[in-house]
């Protein structure tokens, strides 16, 4: 994976005028492989080594942009931006739910004095967390004055923090002055479609110059605006990441179409997301039953469009007032009413020595699985097989299997191990979902995996996993899980080459819909 | 007549207060309410309602008939 991704630069890439580097980076198909099995990930999967200098200060601790800083660094969401300008299929803004957790909900909106003070009561808390963003529960330029006055609060009170914001592109064009002004480096545009006639199955209706327009043309006017928007993000050295909605049936094959279009135009990182359509959420596409893909439709998406330009697979379609790590989410320690009552100490000191200490822990791990890619050397094999992970963070096997709300999954093969997503499982301690067995909904969601890694399990779920072809590891508890998974792998490739195991194939994986039915202990 | 939010319908997103030529509209105990006296149903200002046009929820920004139809002055 990341050892395969190598963009061609060196010192003298320090430099380069940062337009030349964006557009290396545009150019640069798949990040230094071209066709053939051997598809590298770049980008979100990008080490330090793989990417231009600048480009690596950008993305090096923003958890969104950097499959590799995710499992160290925190972000947090200030939902100051409610309204919206166009309507989705895909959402339902009269949903609330505190339970929960995707795009377009929120508990509490705040105001931009509110927001600033929650930012420094979070920041103050959790030292990790480096990243801002502005994502709703709206669109943030659909309320420009809140959104900025935030960035300008927080710019002042926190400078280290970096800021963001995520937006469907409408009124993009009208504001890529102030977003580049206010330091904004990190813009991502919701682009489902590039042609309108699709576009009208997701979107029913924008609304543009004092006037709601519908169909063909108002997804016309939309897809215009939101890659004039990317291109004038791009030409001013702003990092651009797309999101997708995967709509099977709908948008999913034209998301081929789309990736090349954002390639285009300079985008540095492309989200493909499983399509969320729970009937009870209310959403139009929830109410005409249109399903989701599954997790190797999303997969062979993600897979195809990789060849083009980086994908982002470690995405958790977070609410817009998530904070914490992605995968978890702190929001209920930090209500209004509880910010209001914290005395902050904003302290820029201890939270770089609380970073560098983050940084050093990073290092390891990256030697660590360097180390152990080389044992894998010289060999060969067609097999590719996916394992699932139980992590808290810090790129560490250090969950309980019965504790894991979500599971990591890695693609092994023999040149590495790769972050290729992660699934869903709320708390399989605290009863599954719906009528059906807890261990069944976990067995669900990671049906396409040969192993689990955990820090523990029991013996009666151990049993039964292996009763359905997934062995639990839990051998590798506390240490670091590229290092641990690549090990694993090559005894198990012994192990094929002895005739021990018989290698098979194993099925496809759902991916969970439903609100989360407990939250963290 | 003015317009009205109905507001067990109102999702407080507050689309409509900025798109309000008048500024007729504000959020009062959670939602957002329309003053009668100051609405105009947009008359003179634009085609269509500003705040029937962007809000996301439909029937939810209706015409109340206690009040007569404005005139444009």
């Amino acid at each position: 994976m990341d050892s395969t991704g190598h963009l061609e630069t060196d010192a003298s890439g320090a430099g380069v005028a940062m337009d030349a580097i964006m557009r290396q980076v545009a150019e640069h198909k798949g990040c230094g492989t071209h066709g053939g099995a051997g598809k590298a990930s770049c980008g979100s999967g990008a080490g330090e080594n793989d990417l231009p200098a600048e480009i690596w200060e950008k993305v090096k601790n923003h958890p969104c942009y950097s499959e590799e800083a995710h499992h160290h660094y925190a972000r947090m969401h200030v939902a100051v931006a409610p309204a919206c300008n166009i309507q989705c299929n895909y959402c339902n803004r009269k949903y609330d739910c505190a339970n929960e957790s995707r795009p377009g909900v929120v508990s509490e909106k705040l105001t931009p004095e509110q927001a600033a003070k929650k930012v420094l009561a979070v920041a103050s808390t959790i030292p990790q967390m480096t990243v801002l963003g502005i994502a709703g529960p709206g669109d943030p330029l659909a309320n420009p004055a809140k959104t900025f006055k935030t960035f300008e609060l927080i710019s002042k009170s926190a400078p280290d923090i970096k800021l963001c914001l995520s937006t469907n592109g409408l009124a993009l064009p009208d504001h890529v002055d102030t977003i580049a002004r206010y330091n904004v480096d990190h813009v991502t545009i919701t682009i489902n479609m590039v042609d309108p006639e699709i576009g009208a199955k997701i979107y029913p209706w924008i609304f543009w110059n004092h006037k709601r327009i519908e169909g063909v043309e108002a997804a016309r006017i939309l897809t215009e605006r939101q890659l004039r928007g990317l291109e004038m993000l791009t030409e001013r050295g702003i990092l651009c990441k797309v999101n997708s909605v995967m709509i099977p049936g709908v948008n999913d094959k034209h998301l081929v179409e789309v990736n090349r279009a954002v390639k285009s135009r300079g985008a540095f990182l492309h989200n493909i997301m499983p399509l969320i359509s729970a009937p009870e959420h209310g959403t139009v596409f929830g109410l005409n039953g249109q399903r989701g893909p599954t997790a190797r439709e999303l997969k062979a998406l993600q897979d195809e469009c990789e060849g083009e330009m980086n994908m982002m697979r470690h995405c958790r379609q977070c609410r817009a007032d998530a904070v914490g790590l992605l995968g978890e989410d702190r929001s209920e320690e930090f209500t209004t009413d509880k910010v209001m009552a914290m005395e902050v100490n904003y302290d820029l000191e201890s939270r770089k020595a609380y970073q560098d200490a983050v940084e050093s822990g990073r290092q390891a791990k990256v030697a660590a699985k360097r180390e152990e890619l080389e044992t894998l050397a010289g060999e060969s094999s067609d097999i590719r097989i996916l394992v699932a992970v139980a992590t808290k963070g810090s790129g560490l096997i250090n969950e309980h299997f019965g504790h894991a709300k979500e599971f990591q999954i890695y693609e092994l093969s023999t040149s590495g191990a790769k972050f290729v997503g992660h699934r869903r499982v709320d708390l399989y301690c605290q009863g599954g979902f719906g009528d059906e067995d807890a261990l069944e909904t976990v067995i669900r969601a990671i049906n396409d995996c040969h192993a689990v890694f955990v820090a523990r399990i029991g013996g009666c779920p151990k049993s039964d996993l292996a009763k359905a072809g997934i062995a639990a590891v839990d051998e590798f508890a506390h240490e670091f899980i590229e290092k641990s998974a690549i090990a694993w792998f090559r005894a198990y490739l012994e192990k094929v080459k002895s005739g021990e195991v018989a290698h098979q194939a194993r099925g496809d994986a759902a991916i969970r819909q439903g609100a989360l039915l407990a939250t963290a202990e | 007549m003015a317009y009205r939010i109905v507001g067990s319908q109102c999702t407080s997103c507050s689309a409509c207060e900025a798109e309000c030529p008048n500024q007729a509209i504000s959020e009062r105990g959670g939602t957002f309410v329309i003053e009668p006296a100051k609405c105009t149903e947009c008359i003179g200002h634009f085609d269509t309602p500003q705040c029937v046009a962007v809000c996301p929820v439909d029937d939810t920004c209706v015409i109340d008939r206690n009040y007569p139809r404005h005139q444009a002055p």
